[in-house]
């Protein structure tokens, strides 16, 4: 197995959903309780990479941080690189096709949330902040770790993407998908089976988890 | 400026119900005003928009000398600084908090001691001893009102707002606390106002009774004069009891109770001693007009008087019968008829024990008309 890729693919999922965490959780908050009409508009913009071919996401990020576009150019003259075919661009990229994978549940999660339990907390005078982590956020909790892992499995197993805006390089851009894809172009059948069965199995576990965690029976507060 | 909620807001809905709040309530004596009404006739709109959690379209609500809500500047006082007591109908309490955890959720600003103190006394009044590390889902429906009266206690509000607190409950429940919820508003003497469709509940809390329909407050006035003198038709089908009459109850045994009022003793059934002041409540169909001098019936009540009034309504008659009291009957047209019933006919009116519903009004401390409450502009 080719372990650089697998460190390389772990290192990006893992930073992918903590970002996806940290934006995610006020993105999801905005979409799940403001009264705004025009919250479709972001919903749907949200949902977009579910939908998209991943080579078409990869595309337009490709663009978005090349040199030729503001945003490319001003990252190249902060950082001193620019962003496309880095690790960092790669994580850019992740994000964003993601970013259904965290927000939805975390939204979901916060719609099912009775609001009548915030406003109690509001007429006992604890602002909207303070509600927000001592109710909703533990009330929450299982559609915020399906999130973050959903995202983290997602971001393990996505190809399109990588190859249009990483390129393929070892040790830096190179995931576990792009190898397999190599190592079965050279007929190395044996090694990308193994590659292929570590990531199944790893899916697998991390899927059981998801579920196991939004059981009710298993509630997060186990029955005394 | 005194102390008064002083309220002249209009909340519009998106589905185009309108409620006005015209309100003018006096704080001082700290007392109890029930909002009473059909689903649907804006009462809990009402609480919310004092409690700040709706933010009127019109006009300002004003409580002593604060603006809560102010819509012409565009102002409404976030529910965080009003300081109210909430109790909302299915009580919400905090699934992922305990008992205590509840109580102590306002408490935050205080020092350790001091919340302790506060978690302990609100514990103690509401009788919640034993229960504190429990979740809400472990406890009935009766400890669950009780938590969250205590968890809206708890931070020592300005104002009380309860909204249908027992209509959650089951009938003997809701009995059983009903007494406890009267003595715990008149013990904390914070201004209430509480929410219900309950006749019964209206009358055993409130020292105040605001009628509402269709998103108005159509009358307002202490309990026994709004009942048994609604203003309109409407008020009178919504308060639904046309005879209430303040009496005392002299004698309790076997589940009988004798009330004298207005000068006649009433038998009434009660499945408790009623405590010593009372309302005596009958349904104008509860009551059976016979001439004078027909032999003894099973009812136990058995009143003379003379009737002041005959109004036909379909086929039916309303007869206003004074028997010391003014009470109301209902009888059909034939029957009206036949006993060639008019005004200044004398007649027996007879009440089953069964039908004199009693309800206590221990400490009202106030007879009906020295706490007019109406608004007077």
């Amino acid at each position: 197995m080719n372990w650089s890729a697998i460190s390389v693919t772990f290192e990006l999922a893992a930073l992918t959903a903590a970002i996806l965490f940290l934006i995610g959780v006020p993105l999801a908050y905005w979409l799940s309780f403001s009264s705004f009409r025009g919250k479709f508009l972001i919903e749907s913009v949200v949902a977009l990479p579910l939908v998209l071919p991943p080579t078409v996401l990869g595309f337009y990020i490709l663009v978005a941080i090349g040199p030729h576009s503001p945003l490319g150019r001003f990252y190249a003259d902060v950082v001193g690189q620019p962003l496309p075919f880095t690790f960092q661009g790669l994580v850019f990229a992740s994000v964003l096709y993601s970013l259904p994978f965290a927000v939805q549940p975390f939204a979901s999660a916060f719609d099912q949330v009775d609001r009548r339990l915030l406003e109690a907390s509001w007429t006992l005078g604890v602002s909207r902040l303070k509600t927000f982590f001592k109710l909703i956020l533990p009330l929450s909790i299982a559609g915020i770790v399906t999130g973050v892992v959903l995202s983290f499995a997602h971001t393990l197993g996505e190809f399109g993407v990588v190859l249009m805006v990483g390129g393929n390089i070892e040790g830096v851009t190179r995931t576990v998908s792009i190898d397999i894809y190599d190592e079965v172009q050279s007929l190395n059948y044996a090694v990308a089976g193994k590659t292929a069965l570590f990531l199944l199995a790893f899916s697998y576990a991390v899927l059981l988890l998801v579920y196991a965690v939004n059981r009710k029976v298993w509630a997060v507060w186990p029955q005394k | 400026m005194a102390a008064e909620v002083i309220s002249n807001a209009t909340k519009r809905f998106a589905s185009g119900a309108v409620v006005d709040l015209h309100l003018r309530w006096p704080l001082e004596p700290p007392g109890v005003l029930i909002l009473f009404g059909p689903s649907g006739s804006g009462k809990s709109t009402v609480l919310r928009c004092l409690a700040g959690l709706e933010r009127p379209e019109q006009g300002t609500i004003r409580f002593r000398d604060e603006v809560w809500a102010d819509a012409e500047r565009g102002y409404s006082m976030p529910p965080q600084a009003r300081r109210v007591g909430f109790m909302f109908q299915d009580f919400a309490l905090f699934p992922t908090h305990t008992v205590v955890g509840n109580i102590a959720y306002g408490l935050g600003a205080l020092t350790a001691p001091d919340r302790d103190a506060r978690i302990g006394e609100a514990v103690r009044l509401l009788h919640l001893e034993g229960l504190e590390d429990r979740r809400p889902r472990q406890l009935s429906g009766g400890q669950q009102q009780r938590v969250a009266l205590a968890r809206a206690i708890a931070m020592r509000p300005r104002l009380i707002l309860l909204d249908e607190p027992l209509s959650a409950l089951d009938a003997p429940t809701r009995m059983e606390l009903r007494g406890g919820l009267r003595r715990l508003l008149r013990t904390l003497a914070i201004p209430s106002v509480v929410v219900t469709h309950d006749w019964e509940e209206a009358l055993a809390l409130g020292d105040t009774v605001a009628i509402m329909t269709n998103g108005r407050i159509v009358q307002i006035g202490p309990p026994a004069a709004v009942f048994n003198a609604p203003r309109d038709v409407d008020v009178a089908r919504i308060v639904g009891m046309e005879t209430v009459v303040a009496g005392q109850c002299t004698a309790y045994a076997d589940g009988l109770a004798t009330v004298e009022a207005g000068g006649v003793r009433l038998l009434a059934l009660s499945s408790g001693d009623p405590g010593p002041e009372v309302y005596a409540c009958i349904r104008a169909e509860d009551v059976i007009v016979e001439p004078l001098g027909v032999a003894a019936t099973s009812a136990r009540n058995h009143l003379r008087g003379t009737i002041r009034s005959v109004t036909p309504m379909s086929a039916l008659v309303s007869l206003e019968i004074d028997c010391g009291f003014p009470l109301s009957a209902t009888i059909t047209r034939v029957a009206a008829e036949d006993l060639k019933l008019q005004a200044g006919s004398a007649v027996t009116a007879a009440i089953k024990a069964g039908a004199v519903h009693l309800i206590p009004r221990e400490g009202a401390g106030a007879t009906a008309g020295t706490r007019a409450h109406r608004g007077s502009g």
